[in-house]
């Protein structure tokens, strides 16, 4: 029998549809994936094999009676952050310990309703801060991908590098995760897997723990454009319990795919070709560019001269909402308590002993930037700033653009523990340098992958959409993916 | 803009996270490192610019002012640390 886990979830939704496997044997044989890999990987740190046996079987029945929805019996891993009822859920901090929902979130309850079957949550960055996954309480995830004939461990990205790494390992079907500043794209872009960001309000918010409110959004990590396109129609929904969700009808995305790009206009911005970028990503932008140029796009150079400023700007905004956010955890109401000579020293010892260095660091910078007498200097400057971050990009599509092109990153995965990186936080916030602007302007952004750097990693493109445009995402990137092909990690685990 | 270590004493204090003297020189360091980073804004010229308060124009959806969820008392303290017949139980904050 072939292997089971190396069907798209295109693939398996039509052999499960034709009866030809059951969703249990598809189960089944993720479960036994993850139970050879998941030590040497770490990107689940809970799974619910009882749960997804359970799921599948119930699949099996809706199945049996012709009654299968979009993703009857497909198995998926959930990120940490997502609220599972009575299943784990610590957004991968120390400081939720114990933390088992009473409800659901939003986005998964699609899935389940569509028949999805979920096999376990994945591990992430602390709270998702982080750009490596080396902030989890759980410990790093490695990188199924290794350079040409190193043994050594490589990141994952962060801060979906659970999904990103259990997707390219195939120790699940296609997984959620979510973006605040490239959590979806730069991972995606580090293990050769699908991830887009769609436009801030496409899906709910609703039992999502909260980072930064104005700038997170869910969205899948997916092993082709195809699967992405199917997941994200079934987690998008409007929703009354997040009133910034958008009452937009959700396009079947899938049906774009593989519609020509004849009279598309493709933006490449001048502004993302950084200082020390390597050469193979320049030169795989251009190759990008062909390819799209060959599909019958018409290619324009275009400007976002605010560009180098989303990245300080993000730096105040995300952490001013997270030292906010994360007020909540205070050793009452949920997870970890301390305790302490009384309620404030209480306080003081759980935050300190449940939130680790980059929670920290995030929540004091918030704390000081809207702490009287700076607020206008900093928080005010930067809302002001991404203001004409987004006009950049509305300037462009109102000239004509349908989409931009750009790298998905400024580097291929890096290494675990990399020195240089531990020393600078500055350094480890670079990684997001391309895909922050997406979230600060609101639009949707997808990475695909377009090829392997000389030492045989995965690299990324990004194509950046208008709002609510996820469509001409897919479309595009669709036509990326065919000329580039598909990359699997050779397995090593 | 640079902080010093009382600041940063003193904006942990305010954001109810202890921190030894060890830990207050460190983040010293790296909180300027950071407020280094985000200077460069002060460059960009924002005279005339609304500061952004919502990333897609939408009006706030409102709904009735009726009671529509609730009755969860035990599944609201289900996840806390100590309590007593569904009340979160405090360290003793009046004397």
């Amino acid at each position: 029998m072939t292997d089971l886990t190396a069907l798209t979830i295109a693939e398996a939704r039509d052999q499960l549809k034709a009866r030809a496997i059951t969703a249990t044997e598809l189960t089944s044989a993720y479960l036994k994936a993850i139970e050879t890999a998941n030590g040497a990987l770490n990107a689940y740190i809970a799974v619910t094999p009882d749960k997804a046996l359970d799921m599948a079987k119930a699949s099996d029945a809706r199945l049996a009676a012709g009654k299968a929805g979009a993703l009857e019996g497909i198995p998926l891993g959930i990120k940490d952050l997502f609220g599972t009822e009575g299943v784990h859920t610590q957004a991968c901090s120390h400081i939720l310990d114990g933390f088992k929902p009473h409800y659901e979130s939003t986005v998964t309850s699609n899935l389940w309703a569509d028949g999805a079957v979920m096999l376990g949550k994945l591990n992430m960055d602390e709270f998702a801060m982080g750009s490596s996954n080396e902030s989890s309480y759980y410990g790093p995830v490695k990188n199924p991908w290794r350079a040409n004939g190193s043994n050594a461990d490589l990141v994952p990205g962060g801060s979906s590098g659970g999904s990103a790494a259990a997707v390219a390992a195939r120790l699940c079907a296609g997984a959620t995760a979510t973006d605040t500043g490239g959590s979806i794209r730069q991972p995606a872009a580090f293990t050769g897997t699908v991830g887009i960001k769609p436009t801030y309000g496409r899906c709910s918010r609703w039992g999502i723990v909260a980072f930064a409110s104005s700038l997170d959004q869910a969205g899948p990590i997916a092993r082709d454009v195809r699967d992405a396109a199917i997941l994200l129609k079934s987690m998008a929904s409007v929703d009354s319990k997040d009133t910034t969700s958008v009452d937009i009808a959700i396009p079947d995305y899938e049906s774009i795919i593989g519609k020509p790009l004849t009279g598309l206009k493709i933006g490449i911005p001048k502004e993302y070709r950084v200082e020390g970028m390597p050469e193979e990503i320049e030169k795989l932008w251009q190759q990008g560019i062909a390819w799209l140029k060959d599909a019958g796009a018409s290619i324009v150079d275009i400007s976002l001269p605010h560009t180098k400023y989303a990245l300080p700007a993000y730096y105040i905004v995300a952490p001013a909402e997270a030292s906010s956010n994360l007020a909540r955890y205070d050793g009452v109401r949920f997870g970890l308590r301390v305790p302490g000579k009384d309620i404030v020293d209480m306080y003081e010892r759980t935050r300190a002993s449940g939130f680790g260095d980059e929670v920290k660091r995030r929540i004091m910078i918030g704390t000081y930037v809207l702490s009287a007498g700076y607020y206008d200097a900093y928080y005010l400057q930067a809302q002001k700033v991404r203001t004409l971050i987004k006009k950049d990009f509305e300037d462009v599509f109102h000239a004509g653009v349908d989409a931009i092109l750009t790298p998905a990153t400024p580097s291929a995965a890096f290494g675990i523990a990399d020195q240089d990186l531990a020393s600078d936080p500055v350094k480890m916030y670079l990684n997001d340098i391309f895909t922050v602007t997406v979230n600060m302007a609101g639009l949707p952004g997808i990475a695909v992958p377009a090829g392997l750097d000389s030492r045989g990693l995965p690299l990324g493109l990004q194509l950046i959409g208008r709002p609510f445009d996820e469509e001409t995402l897919f479309q595009t990137a669709y036509v990326i993916e065919q000329a580039a092909g598909r990359f699997n990690a050779p397995k090593w685990w | 803009m640079s902080v010093d270590i009382s600041t940063v004493k003193r904006v942990a204090r305010l954001a109810r996270i202890a921190v030894s003297e060890d830990d207050a020189t460190r983040m010293t360091g790296e909180l300027n490192a950071i407020l280094g980073f985000v200077e460069q804004l002060n460059e960009v010229n924002v005279d005339g610019v609304e500061p952004m308060t919502s990333v897609t124009p939408m009006a706030m959806k409102k709904r009735r002012d009726v009671v529509n969820d609730g009755g969860k008392a035990a599944d609201i303290v289900a996840n806390a640390p100590v309590t007593e017949e569904n009340f979160f139980v405090v360290p003793k904050v009046v004397e």
